[in-house]
């Protein structure tokens, strides 16, 4: 089975995540680090490679140069391949715009099973997996927790709002996982050696066949007129508890009027 | 006037909560429709109930066994109704998962600017100005479309008032768009009965718990204080992974961002991440027995305790003071 996962390089959500005033775009100049829920969707894609024997894990992102690095963690862990489409041209995607540009690099592959983070945690617009089923004209099974994948179909539980659904599907599907779906393993000595000598093959728009005057940031879907800061909060009174701080509580939320 | 479609999903036949407010929104960008997917011949009373909440059309998308594919009916439905209105200013759905997920895929169909989780939407002399939060309410972004028709999800409980009641007219939709590739609902396993507790993303009060609270069992106590001052109930990422509750409650980073007017954070250390889901409520008050917590970084209110001591207090003080 020919599998791919999709990967992406965020800023780390440890650090201090900010956007750009100038460029109105997130502002990549912190730690960058693929994204946690990455991570697992690489378990996940590597537990479905081990579970049907002969298959093949590829990485795709799409980012800049140094968005390598996410392919070779995913290297490390397990995978055996990758695709990093990358441009200048690309810069400043919107999601039609990345989902069009993965669309575009995924579909000679011809694979079976295209596994994805349920959404990044810098744009978190959860709307890549479904736009990309939508360009491949593929059955989406999104937010699952679980994921079983036999020669024929894949299976799983989709996370809702009030519980979750069983859901199933024929090959070939898209997948999005939820971070219950498994924790990721950590890449040993030799995987971060053998990583090293995995090929990953290099897309621009041109290999991609996209025309220029659809792509990045001038013809994105939507301008930014305005980005705004949120004011940062002062810190308030804090109590040690000497044994009535819990009405000391009730009483600063009646004088809030919060009760 | 053009359409201003709104996706309405229906619990139990019944229109989702989000569906007053989302028309509400809708009135302020064009003349708003509903879009709905029945089975054939039941969508009479919910047209009715659609008219009272503002849609002056009802479009009716008929799909048998509708509810056993996933997304793929709405697609259709949306894209049906887009093409039988004509003229459409602006598609709203609710930010849940289907929802937001159907918009997606409808913006990819029909070539339009697709945004996610609107707080709060206006139409102005630039076209419709959506207004969105980046990085847990750390940036507030204001954005329109450079072309195509405005897909738009919300969040619920950004737009305040409801729309005029109006006609609730029918208009039987032709589906044409393939329903069929999709993935299917083999089994639901889904809370329909509406709990006693308020929703977590549109409560006015929330008491979150972490793993301070240290089992299930003792995470009752965060229960019961939410039900005496009438909040929803939150937790932190550790608290969920430790079994504590459901995935569902967890706020933060990667769970549901709330901005209530009081948040509770009870045994929380207040990680950057969880800070992400919670720092725009208007108050924030904080018990933790380490005084070196992240979370009294953003508390208007901290306790430096043990929660097992001052939670009981708080909430026979509460209790007290509402008799
Ligand atoms: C990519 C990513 C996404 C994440 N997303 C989220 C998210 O969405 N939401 C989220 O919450 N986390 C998220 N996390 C995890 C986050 O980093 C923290 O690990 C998590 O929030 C910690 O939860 P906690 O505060 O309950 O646990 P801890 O950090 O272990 O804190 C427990 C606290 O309880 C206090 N305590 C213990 N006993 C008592 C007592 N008897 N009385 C009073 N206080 C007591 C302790 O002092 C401590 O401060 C994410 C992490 C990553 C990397």
């Amino acid at each position: 089975m020919k599998i791919a996962v999709l990967v992406k390089e965020v800023p780390d959500t440890w650090g201090d995540r900010r956007i750009d005033p100038s460029t109105k775009r997130v502002d990549r100049k912190g730690d960058l680090v693929i994204d946690e829920i990455n991570e697992k969707s690489v378990e996940a894609a590597l537990l479905v490679k081990e579970a049907n024997a002969g298959s093949e894990v590829t990485v795709v992102t799409m980012g800049p140069s140094s968005a390598l690095a996410a392919i070779r963690k995913a290297l490390a862990m397990g995978a055996d391949n990758g695709i990093h489409i990358v441009d200048d041209g690309l810069v400043g995607s919107d999601a039609m715009q990345t989902s069009a540009a993965l669309a575009a690099a995924l579909r000679p592959g011809g694979f079976e099973l295209i596994i994805t983070g349920n959404e990044s945690t810098d744009g978190r617009t959860a709307a890549v997996p479904a736009m990309l089923a939508e360009r491949l004209g593929l059955a989406q099974l999104t937010f699952l927790r679980t994921l079983s994948v036999t020669g024929d179909g894949v299976t799983g539980e989709r996370m809702t709002d009030e519980g979750h659904l069983d859901v199933r599907a024929s090959l070939p599907a898209l997948v999005s996982v939820t971070e219950q779906i498994a924790e990721a393993r950590f890449p040993n000595f030799r995987g971060i050696m053998a990583a090293k000598k995995k090929k990953v093959e290099s897309l621009g728009l041109a290999g991609l066949g996209l025309p220029a005057d659809e792509t990045g940031a001038e013809n994105s879907w939507s301008v930014v007129e305005d980005v705004a800061p949120r004011p940062a909060r002062s810190g308030g009174t804090i109590v040690k508890d000497d044994g009535t701080a819990g009405t000391q509580l009730a009483d600063f939320l009646a004088a809030a009027k919060l009760i | 006037m053009a359409y201003a479609l709104v996706l309405v999903e229906l619990a139990n036949g019944r229109p989702a909560a989000s569906t007053g407010e989302l028309l509400a929104a809708a009135a302020r960008l064009g003349e708003p429709a509903a879009v709905i997917v029945v089975e054939p011949g039941t969508a009479g009373e919910v047209a009715e109930s659609l008219g009272a909440l503002g849609a002056g059309t009802v479009f009716v998308a008929s799909i048998e066994n509708a509810d056993t594919l996933l997304v793929t009916p709405q697609v259709a439905a949306l894209q049906a109704a887009v093409l039988a209105a004509g003229e459409v200013s602006a598609v709203l759905v609710g930010n849940s998962i289907d929802s937001r997920e159907a918009a997606a895929r409808l913006a990819v169909r029909i070539g339009g600017a697709f945004q996610s989780d609107a707080v709060d939407v206006t139409a102005g002399a630039a076209g419709i100005l959506v207004t969105q939060q980046a990085f847990g309410g750390s940036f507030t972004v204001t954005a329109r479309a450079a072309k195509g028709t405005p897909v738009i999800s919300l969040r619920q409980g950004s737009v305040d008032g409801t729309a005029p009641a109006a006609a609730g007219a029918i208009h039987e939709l032709e589906v044409t768009g393939d329903t069929a590739v999709g993935a299917q609902v083999t089994a639901r396993h889904e809370q329909t009965q509406a709990s006693e507790r308020p929703s977590l993303q549109t409560a006015d009060i929330v008491v979150s718990g972490g793993r301070g609270l240290g089992s299930r069992e003792k995470f009752v106590l965060v229960e019961e204080l939410a039900d005496a001052l009438g909040a929803a109930v939150g937790a932190s990422r550790a608290a969920v992974d430790a079994g504590y509750c459901e995935h569902n409650m967890q706020v933060g980073q990667t769970g549901v961002t709330v901005s209530p007017n009081l948040y509770i954070a009870v045994g929380i250390s207040g990680a950057i991440q969880h800070r992400a889901g919670m720092q725009s409520a208007k108050t924030i008050v904080a018990i933790n027995k380490d005084a070196d917590s992240p979370i009294f970084d953003v508390a208007d209110f901290g306790v430096v305790g043990d929660l097992f001591t001052v939670v009981p207090q708080l909430i026979e003080a509460v209790k007290a003071r509402k008799s």
